[in-house]
């Protein structure tokens, strides 16, 4: 970090921009739990995170005070609706006793903030709000000495409240530190600035800090308003897409016909002729924009060079639709990972069919899903003076930087990339790309703030997907109902090809004049991600089989523990079934981790007698037969990546006998995060999450024919609109003692097998391809 | 190129503009308003919604020509006409937008338009909806999130509102 500018208390709005910092790697976790509470050792914050030696040990890396008294606090992720801006302020203000208002925060900026990696997999609250907590906790104390200092009175006679420090009153009425209305000062106070007459604190962090007792907790646990959604509401500028500058011009790229298509020719003279306000054409190899002053403009002349522009075919796509997908799938060439082994993991060795020892043995598929953010992909890029300045929704300002400095032959140092709230991603969608494209555009023309807003077509057909999967299952059962023998194998493509410092997983790369043509790669774990049951089965087997499938994926949400646990969380329905068990007691029966029984109990009391209106088919006696008239209910539970929040999910479906068709009429949650840092928050990720897991798994999938994709839009790609959505209720246990988790992927598998569960006990059909496909569940 | 007279939030404004542009794209860039926003440019989603005489209607494919003397209303405009601030900044809220306030119902936001605009029309024409009312009268507007069950509690808030006045 710069700390020059850290150092010392500025007014907001006029801090200038510095470049510095080189490439890093962006992995890491919070270990908090690994350091003794008893304070017999202590470690710099930077040994516990994910950060470099040294950054990120300092107050000053996390928190400013602002000269109004006011803090403000710097986290390195970005706001993507999950409602992190707020969260981060809280652990903030509670420590330092200040109102939600007095704190302001500045999200992912490159140079400004730390590098924080992505916002991803559930982590901000993790990683990031913690570190802030910890920061605020160690500045209350920094403070407080340096008051009394001041004050020339002992620190325990000290109390602060409202961005002020004071005399305690000795009676805390209403205006006492946990009500802050009023101020609790026997005299005088000072400001947190006058306190610091001017600078910063730059004491380090060392864990553990003492933080405030839970107890006296006023915000944190709480269920405190968003503030930026009355921004929203309001239609004040909030997005990437809503900014301006002056002289600002607007781009559109003419993407081509097939990812492998190259292009031949194009017809300049036509764009010239009917666009007037065109400025450029831009070409670089098969990379194709315009830009012009006006936007509409700009769309009309990405149509006219679409029609006026000649491409080579590039490889076919194979010939494959519907279930055919996981039959072409597993025909393609693979590399193996062995995921898990225990016990005696002979079983079913070689035995290729699944046949023989297994109890039961079933496949799952699920297909390709697109991140389908509702506004699409947007950049603004302004290269001036050998500096390029990129705005963006990227869900890693760093990495980003790194990866265009990789593909523009530019020094990350010369490059500033600012993290501006977009539409919900959902992982990791065409936001990188698009930025990439502005950058592009950018350099070729300088001195103008370039904005491109990709289409809804372009959103649809060239973002990177979730992986279409596949999954079998085999399991044996002993004499008494217990799984004695479990082996499960899946195959997927890769969930994770964030830029990461690289070019080559940027879209525009690959059609570059002289192109980055290695595949796109990175983290490779996602595909197993929940593939091992959090069950107790002695003897067990898990592998995983990469393959290189034809369209391009990344990380969408969940990555694929979505479909791993849809086929885990539904082969544990069948084996209940055989078992003759009801599906809460043989979870129950396999479950060590009481937290884990808790949610699965809590589920269990929550839906009782909640069976269909008008029928009686409580979910206690539901033991594989189907309860007739059309309704079921299913449940699933799953502990996101095994060791994050608990979530078990039930769902009331019925099935229509004529047309197949199946309304999700009410879904429910129970989830154990940790200590709760916005109730509503963990509630309203839920109870999305849950939704659009439901719209996963019965409307979605991507299309393709042999050139290319044909899921272009909302009709050739629905999504879950007002007449389909369930009602959804969600009850979040909290655990004040426990470590906060991460929420925001929890419920989106369990969601998946819930449904399916349902669909089951309504109409005795077991659906293992999805989407759900109504012709199968007629009758 | 023509110079097109526009009533937007109840004031009047003159506008150079192809006559075929969707009025999207005029509210956005010559007006500089951020409530319109673009989702899919072919009425599939709902995100440039604005109220056309009072109607909830898609502004991405409307051409700015056909609107003639149509009053439209956008998010800025909805508690009434806009203050000092070209946004509407300080302006107060409507009542559905406060109860969008109230019951939380957003994550990321961007389809907050559609569905306050469209939430807004639903009540002038049906101030009593029940469940499948709302469903039906919010359709159009698609929310990736999954935010809609708060949006029904939403639309739900302003319809008891409205009740008890």
């Amino acid at each position: 970090m710069q700390s020059s500018r850290r150092n010392f208390i500025k007014t907001a709005g006029c801090l200038t921009i510095g470049f510095c910092l080189g490439g890093r790697p962006y992995r890491g976790s919070y270990p908090g739990a690994a350091i003794p509470a008893d304070g017999s050792v202590t470690q710099p914050l930077s040994a516990a995170t994910n950060f470099w030696p040294g950054e990120g040990d300092r107050i000053n890396s996390w928190l400013e005070v602002l000269a109004d008294g006011r803090i403000r606090v710097l986290t390195g992720k970005l706001e993507l609706g999950q409602g992190i801006r707020t969260a981060v302020a809280q652990v903030a203000a509670e420590e330092l006793d200040l109102e939600m208002s007095q704190v302001e925060v500045t999200l992912a900026e490159t140079d400004v903030t730390l590098n924080e990696g992505y916002t991803a997999g559930s982590g901000s609250i993790e990683n990031s709000a913690m570190a802030i907590r910890n920061a605020a906790a160690t500045a209350r104390q920094k403070l407080l000495e340096l008051a009394a200092q001041k004050m020339k009175v002992p620190v325990t006679e000290l109390t602060m409240a409202q961005g002020r420090i004071g005399l305690k009153n000795g009676t805390p009425g209403p205006g006492s530190e946990n009500g802050i209305r009023g101020l609790p000062f026997k005299s005088e106070s000072l400001t947190f600035a006058e306190v610091l007459e001017g600078r910063q604190l730059t004491d380090e962090v060392r864990l553990p800090v003492n933080l405030k007792p839970k107890e006296n907790r006023r915000l944190v646990g709480k269920a405190i308003p968003r503030e930026d959604i009355s921004h929203m509401v309001a239609g004040e500028p909030v997005y990437v897409q809503d900014l301006r500058f002056p002289g600002m011009v607007h781009a559109r790229v003419v993407r081509p016909p097939a990812y492998g298509a190259r292009l031949l020719h194009f017809n300049e003279q036509v764009v010239k002729d009917k666009i007037p306000s065109l400025l450029t054409t831009v070409v670089n190899g098969s990379f194709l924009a315009v830009i012009t002053t006006d936007e509409y403009q700009a769309v009309q002349a990405q149509q006219l060079l679409r029609e006026n522009s000649q491409w080579s075919d590039g490889p076919a796509l194979p010939k494959v639709s519907g279930e055919q997908l996981a039959d072409y799938l597993i025909s393609l060439p693979v590399q193996t990972q062995r995921v898990a082994e225990k016990g005696d993991s002979t079983f079913l060795a070689g035995d290729t069919t699944l046949s023989g020892q297994a109890t039961l043995k079933a496949r799952y598929s699920k297909p390709y899903i697109m991140h389908g953010s509702i506004g699409p992909s947007c950049a603004v890029a302004l290269y001036d003076e050998n500096k390029l300045h990129i705005w963006t929704h990227s869900q890693g300002v760093y990495p980003l930087r790194d990866s265009l400095a990789a593909l523009l032959h530019l020094p990350a140092a010369n490059i500033h990339v600012k993290g501006v709230p977009g539409s919900g991603c959902y992982g990791h969608n065409g936001a990188d790309d698009v930025a990439a494209d502005a950058a592009l555009l950018a350099v070729a023309y300088p001195g103008k703030h370039v904005r491109l807003q990709w289409s809804r077509e372009d959103e649809h057909s060239w973002e990177p997907y979730g992986s279409a999967m596949v999954m079998e299952a085999a399991a044996r059962l002993d004499g008494s109902g217990k799984i004695s023998h479990w082996k499960f194998a899946l195959w997927s493509d890769t969930h994770g090809t964030r830029p990461g410092g690289k070019a080559n997983n940027l879209l525009a790369a690959r059609y570059l004049e002289k192109p980055f043509t290695e595949r796109p790669s990175g983290f490779s774990g996602g595909a197993y991600r929940n593939s091992e049951p959090y069950y107790s089965i002695p003897n067990q087997q898990v592998q995983a089989h990469f393959f290189d499938g034809p369209l391009r994926t990344s990380s969408l949400r969940s990555l694929g523990a979505y479909a791993n646990l849809f086929a885990i969380e539904s082969f544990m329905d069948e084996l209940a079934v055989k078992a003759g068990k009801d599906p809460y007691e043989f979870r129950l029966m396999h479950l060590d981790d009481p937290r884990a029984k808790e949610v699965v109990r809590k589920l269990q009391s929550v839906t009782q007698d909640q069976a269909a209106p008008h029928t009686h088919t409580g979910t206690g006696t539901s033991t594989g037969t189907h309860t007739g008239k059309g309704t079921g209910m299913g449940m699933a539970f799953s502990r996101y990546e095994n060791r994050k929040a608990y979530c078990a999910v039930a769902a009331r479906v019925a099935v229509n006998p004529q047309t197949g068709m199946v309304q999700v009429q009410k879904m429910w949650a129970v989830i154990d995060a940790g200590e709760v840092i916005n109730l509503d928050g963990i509630k309203n990720q839920t109870e999305g999450s849950m939704i659009q897991s439901a719209s996963w798994t019965l409307l979605e999938q991507v299309h393709f024919d042999q050139r290319h994709i044909t899921s272009r839009n909302w009709d050739s790609y629905p999504i879950f609109r007002f007449s389909q959505v369930p009602e959804v209720e969600v009850v979040v246990l909290d655990r004040p003692a426990e470590e906060p988790l991460g929420a925001g992927e929890a419920a989106q598998g369990p969601a998946a097998a819930a449904i399916v569960n349902a669909i089951y006990r309504a109409c005795g059909r077991r659906v293992r391809h999805l989407p759900v496909a109504a012709a199968k569940l007629i009758g | 190129m023509a110079t097109i007279e526009l009533r937007v939030n109840g004031k009047k404004h003159s506008v150079q503009a192809d006559p075929a542009t969707p009025l999207l794209y005029v509210l956005r860039n010559q007006l500089a308003l951020n409530g319109p926003k673009y989702g899919c440019g072919i009425q599939q989603c709902g995100a440039c919604m604005v109220l056309l005489d009072g109607k909830a209607t898609p502004s991405c494919m409307l051409p700015v020509e056909a609107i003639k003397n149509s009053a439209i209303v956008t998010l800025e405009g909805l508690a009434g006409p806009v203050g000092s601030g070209p946004t509407g900044a300080g302006s107060p809220l409507h009542p559905v937008q406060t109860a969008f306030v109230e019951e939380q119902a957003a994550q990321c936001g961007y389809c907050l338009n559609g569905m306050v605009l469209s939430a807004v029309s639903l009540l002038q024409e049906n101030p009593h909806p029940d469940d499948a009312a709302i469903r039906a009268g919010m359709q159009r507007s698609l929310c990736r999130c999954g935010t809609q069950a708060r949006i029904i509690r939403a639309v739900k808030r302003a319809a008891a509102g409205h009740r008890s006045k």
